[in-house]
C-alpha cells in the first residue's frame, strides 16, 4: 500500500498543475471558496469563462471521446484534474448536471447532427443544461411523473409541472421526462425529450429554500410544443433513457466542499466553558468528536479505495454508496451539536465565531439528506444492490398508470 | 467536507494480489476446518482451544508470518497478518490468534532483547509456544494505580484475571508494579506459565469459545521485557499495533454477521413475504454495511501506518479500533434481532459473533477509552 501516483498519473498531475498555476489563482487555504451564491449573475459569467478556458485546454471532460472535445482518458485522470483544481480559486458547479448527466444522455440517444450542434457549446460553458425529472407528486418514485406529452402530427404538446430543477433559472436547455401513455403501468408510459428552455409555454419560478438560497425551481409547461426530432429514445422507453441519466449521476456526485469540520469543532470545544472546564475535556464531547472524526476519515479513505480501483483500471466496488448516507446526517448532527456548545447564542447569526458556518451545516444538512436520493432511498439501494435483498413491495407494478389510486 | 479532502494523490490503497491470495488460502482452510460446528464444539466442550484448527494454521505458517526470518518466521509485513486476522474474525475461530500471534508476538518484537526474541519468537513461529498477555486484575479497567501484581528480584507475585488463553499459553507477558510512582511504577515481565509457581484456574466468561483463566503467581520466576518503568508506555504502544489487527478481526466478524443476517432475511417469510423485503430489515442491514465499510477503510489506513511506521499510527489505530468495534457490535446484535426468537437459542450460530464482538471490544480497552485516546492524539497532532 502506498499513496503514490503511477508515473503516468504523476506526469499528468504535473501538467495540470502547471496549467492551473498559469491560468488561475491558488487558494491561500483549503477553506477558501469562490462561490458565494450561485444565483449571482456575475458568478455565472465567470464560471462560463473558466469553463471555456478549461475546454480549450482539453480539461473540461477528460473521459469523453476526443471527437466530443475530451481526451478519451481514464476516469482517474479526471479525478486528478479535480483534485488539483480544488486547490485553486475557480467558479465551479454550473455545468455538472449538464455535462455529467444531460449531455451523456444526448450522446446515447440524439442524432449526430444534434450532437454536432449541442455538445461543444455545452462543453465550453456557452450553454447550460438542466434535468427536468422530479415533480410535486413524484420525488423518490420518479417514474410516477404526470407531466404529459401528447402527439399532434409531427410534434408533441407538453403540459404539466416539474420541481426541484437545479439551475433552471439560468439554463438554456434541458432534458425532460414525460408521460406519453397513461394506459400502461407507470414505467412503460414514459418518453424523454430535450428542449430549449426559452420555448413558448415554459415558465421557471425559483423556489426559495429553507436556507434562504434559491438554486431550485419549479418549471411549468403550458402547451409547450416540441418537434418529434427532439425525442430522446423510443416512445415509451423514457425510463430506460432516465436510467442512463441517473447512472451518470452516480459518477457525477461528489462530496460538498468547503464546510467546517472536526478541526473547527475541536477549536470550538477548546474555547467553550462548561460546568467542569473547557468542553474539550468533557467525555461526552470527546466521544462525539471521536465518532465524527472516524466518520470523516472513513469517508475520505473509502474514496481512496474507489480511486485505487479506478487507478488500476478496475470497476470500483460498491463501497462509495455509503458516502452520502454518512456525510449528510453527520453534517446535520455536527452542526446542531456545535450550536449546542455555544449555548443560547448558538442561534445567533452575528458576533459568534463559527456560528454561521455550523448553522449552515445544520440547515444545509436537512436538505442534503434529501437531495439526489434520500437517506431512505439510498439505504434501499444498498440493501438491494449490495446485499441482494428483494425490492420493496410495488403495488402499482402491473396497474395502468391512470388506474392507480382507484378502487 | 472541505475542498482539499481528496488530498493530492491517487495511491495504491488496497492489498496486493499476493496478500489477497494468502487471505483466500486462509479463508478456504477455515471454511473447511473451522466451521461453526467447531466453534460450537469449543463452546460446549472443555478444550482450551480448537487445537486441530490451530495446528493447521501453524502448518500454514500463520504464527510466523510477521516474525523476522532470523527467528524462524516468514518476515512478512503487518499487511499479511492483517488479512489473516480478518479471516480469523470471520470464522470466529477458537484459536489463540489475538493473544499469541498478535499481542505476545508484537510485544516481543516491540520490547524483547535479542536473547528473548531468539527464545520466544522462535517458539511462537514454530507453534511450539503460545503466548498471551496478562494485564487485568479483576473488575475494573487496568490503570497504573490499580495494578497490584509486583515484580522484584526476578520473582512475580500477584493475580491476573481474566487472561485470555491463560490455560493454553506456555508463557505470558504480565504488567507488574516494580516500584516508583505513577506510570513509571509499571513494567512488562515475561513469565513461563509451565512452572509450579503459577496456578491456573479457568474462569467463566461471556465468550466460552475463547477460554479464560485466572493466573496466580507465587514467587514465579520471571524477567523484564523492556526497561523497568517502561511497562505502561510499552503497553500503550503495543495496544496501538494490536488495535489495527483487532480491527481486521472485527471487520471479518462484522461481515460474517451481516451476511448471516442477510441470508436469513432472504429465507425467512413473514406476512407472506421474505422479511428481507421490508424496509425495517433492509435499512438495518444497510446500516451494517455502512458501518462495515467505514471500519474497513479506517482499518486499511491503520494497516498502512503500521507497515510504514507512520507518525499517524496513533490516530489511525484509534480510529480503526473505534470504527471496527462499532461495526462488529452493531452487526452482531442486529444479526440476532433479524433472526428473531430462533436467534436467541443456544442452537443458533448467531451467538458466536455476539459473544466474540464483546470480547474483542473489551480486551484491549473499550470504545469509551479509545475515543478519549483518539481525541487526545488529535489534540497533540493539532498542537504539533
Amino acid at each position: 500500500m502506498d499513496f503514490n501516483d503511477t508515473p503516468e498519473e504523476a506526469a499528468f498531475r504535473k501538467e495540470v498543475r502547471t496549467w492551473l498555476e498559469a491560468n488561475a489563482t491558488r487558494k491561500s487555504d483549503d477553506k477558501q471558496s469562490f462561490r458565494a451564491r450561485n444565483d449571482d449573475p456575475e458568478l455565472l459569467k465567470k464560471a462560463k469563462e473558466w469553463q471555456d478556458k478549461k475546454a480549450k485546454a482539453g480539461y473540461a471532460r477528460i473521459t469523453w471521446p476526443k471527437e466530443f472535445g475530451g481526451r478519451g482518458a481514464s476516469p482517474i485522470l479526471q479525478v486528478i484534474y479535480q483534485q488539483e483544481e480544488a486547490n485553486f480559486l475557480v467558479p465551479l458547479g454550473f455545468f455538472d448536471i449538464g455535462l455529467g448527466m444531460c449531455i451523456p444522455t444526448m450522446m446515447a440517444y440524439a442524432k449526430p447532427e444534434q450532437l454536432a450542434r449541442y455538445v461543444k457549446p455545452a462543453l465550453h460553458g456557452q450553454e447550460v443544461w438542466c434535468q427536468l425529472f422530479s415533480e410535486p407528486a413524484a420525488g423518490s418514485d420518479v417514474a410516477g411523473i404526470r407531466t404529459k406529452a401528447e402527439r399532434d402530427g409531427d410534434s408533441w404538446v407538453i403540459n404539466g409541472q416539474k420541481v426541484w430543477t437545479s439551475g433552471a433559472h439560468y439554463c438554456d436547455y434541458g432534458i425532460v421526462i414525460t408521460r406519453t401513455d397513461p394506459n400502461v403501468p407507470k414505467h412503460a408510459g414514459l418518453t424523454m425529450f430535450f428542449l430549449d428552455m426559452k420555448t413558448p409555454g415554459v415558465e421557471v419560478r425559483p423556489i426559495k429554500q429553507m436556507s434562504g438560497g434559491a438554486n431550485f425551481n419549479e418549471v411549468f409547461f403550458t402547451d409547450v410544443r416540441l418537434p418529434d426530432s427532439q425525442r430522446l429514445g423510443k416512445v415509451g422507453e423514457g425510463w430506460k433513457a432516465a436510467l442512463t441519466t441517473l447512472m451518470n449521476e452516480r459518477l457525477a456526485v461528489g462530496l460538498p466542499s468547503g464546510g467546517l469540520d472536526i478541526d473547527e469543532l475541536m477549536e470550538l470545544a477548546r474555547d467553550t466553558d462548561l460546568e467542569d472546564g473547557p468542553a474539550i475535556r468533557n467525555q461526552q464531547v470527546r466521544g462525539k468528536i471521536a465518532e465524527w472524526y472516524v466518520q470523516q476519515q472513513g469517508l475520505k479513505l473509502t474514496r481512496y479505495r474507489t480511486l485505487t480501483a479506478l487507478s488500476k483500471g478496475q470497476t470500483p466496488g460498491p463501497e462509495s454508496s455509503i458516502i452520502k448516507i454518512v456525510a449528510a446526517p453527520k453534517m446535520q448532527d455536527m452542526g446542531a451539536f456545535a450550536m449546542e456548545l455555544m449555548g443560547h447564542a448558538g442561534i445567533m447569526k452575528e458576533d459568534v465565531p463559527h456560528a454561521a458556518g455550523f448553522q449552515a451545516q445544520w440547515i444545509g444538512g436537512a436538505g442534503f439528506r434529501i437531495a439526489g436520493g434520500t437517506d431512505e432511498i439510498l439505504r434501499n439501494i444498498v440493501a438491494e444492490r449490495v446485499l441482494g435483498l428483494p425490492a420493496d413491495i410495488r403495488v402499482d407494478k402491473d396497474i395502468p398508470f391512470n388506474q392507480l389510486g382507484k378502487k | 467536507m472541505r475542498a482539499g479532502l481528496l488530498g493530492s494523490v491517487i495511491m495504491n490503497f488496497d492489498f496486493s494480489d499476493d496478500q489477497k491470495l494468502l487471505k483466500e488460502q486462509v479463508r478456504k482452510f477455515l471454511a473447511d476446518k473451522c466451521s461453526t460446528k467447531v466453534v460450537r464444539r469449543v463452546l460446549d466442550g472443555n478444550e482450551t482451544h480448537a487445537d486441530d484448527v490451530w495446528k493447521g494454521l501453524v502448518d500454514l505458517g500463520v504464527p510466523g508470518l510477521g516474525i523476522p526470518e532470523e527467528y524462524g518466521g516468514s518476515g512478512l509485513s503487518p499487511l499479511e497478518v492483517c488479512v489473516v486476522a480478518e479471516e480469523i474474525g470471520r470464522a470466529a475461530a477458537p484459536v489463540p490468534f489475538d493473544t499469541s500471534v498478535v499481542l505476545a508476538t508484537e510485544a516481543l518484537k516491540l520490547a524483547g532483547s535479542e536473547a528473548q526474541k531468539k527464545k520466544f519468537l522462535t517458539g511462537l513461529a514454530s507453534g511450539q509456544a503460545i503466548g498471551t498477555l496478562a494485564i487485568a486484575e479483576g473488575p475494573q479497567p487496568p490503570r497504573p494505580r490499580n495494578i497490584r501484581t509486583t515484580f522484584g528480584g526476578g520473582r512475580l507475585n500477584g493475580k491476573k484475571v481474566p487472561v485470555t488463553d491463560g490455560e493454553a499459553a506456555t508463557f505470558a507477558i504480565a504488567l507488574a508494579n516494580t516500584g516508583g510512582t505513577g506510570d513509571r511504577a509499571l513494567s512488562l515481565v515475561l513469565v513461563d506459565l509451565k512452572q509450579a509457581a503459577v496456578a491456573k484456574k479457568r474462569v467463566e466468561t461471556i465468550d466460552p469459545t475463547r477460554k479464560h483463566a485466572e493466573l496466580a503467581f507465587k514467587d514465579a520466576s520471571a524477567e523484564l521485557l523492556g526497561g523497568e518503568g517502561e511497562g505502561w508506555r510499552l503497553l500503550e504502544q503495543l495496544y496501538d499495533a494490536a488495535a489495527v489487527y483487532f480491527a481486521f478481526a472485527q471487520v471479518g466478524g462484522a461481515e460474517a454477521a451481516m451476511w448471516m443476517a442477510r441470508d436469513y432475511a432472504l429465507q425467512r417469510q413473514a406476512f407472506g413475504r421474505a422479511i428481507g423485503s421490508y424496509q425495517a430489515i433492509k435499512h438495518k442491514l444497510a446500516d451494517c454495511y455502512v458501518k462495515l465499510e467505514l471500519a474497513r477503510s479506517n482499518a486499511y489506513y491503520g494497516a498502512m501506518m503500521l507497515t510504514e511506521g507512520g507518525a499517524d499510527l496513533a490516530v489511525a489505530a484509534a480510529a480503526a479500533r473505534i470504527a471496527a468495534t462499532e461495526a462488529y457490535d452493531f452487526a452482531a446484535k442486529e444479526n440476532i434481532q433479524t433472526h428473531g426468537g430462533i436467534g436467541f437459542t443456544w442452537e443458533a450460530d448467531t451467538q458466536f459473533h455476539y459473544r466474540r464482538s464483546r470480547l474483542l471490544a473489551l480486551s484491549i480497552g473499550g470504545p469509551m477509552a479509545w475515543k478519549d485516546k483518539l481525541v487526545t492524539r488529535l489534540e497533540q497532532k493539532n498542537a504539533a
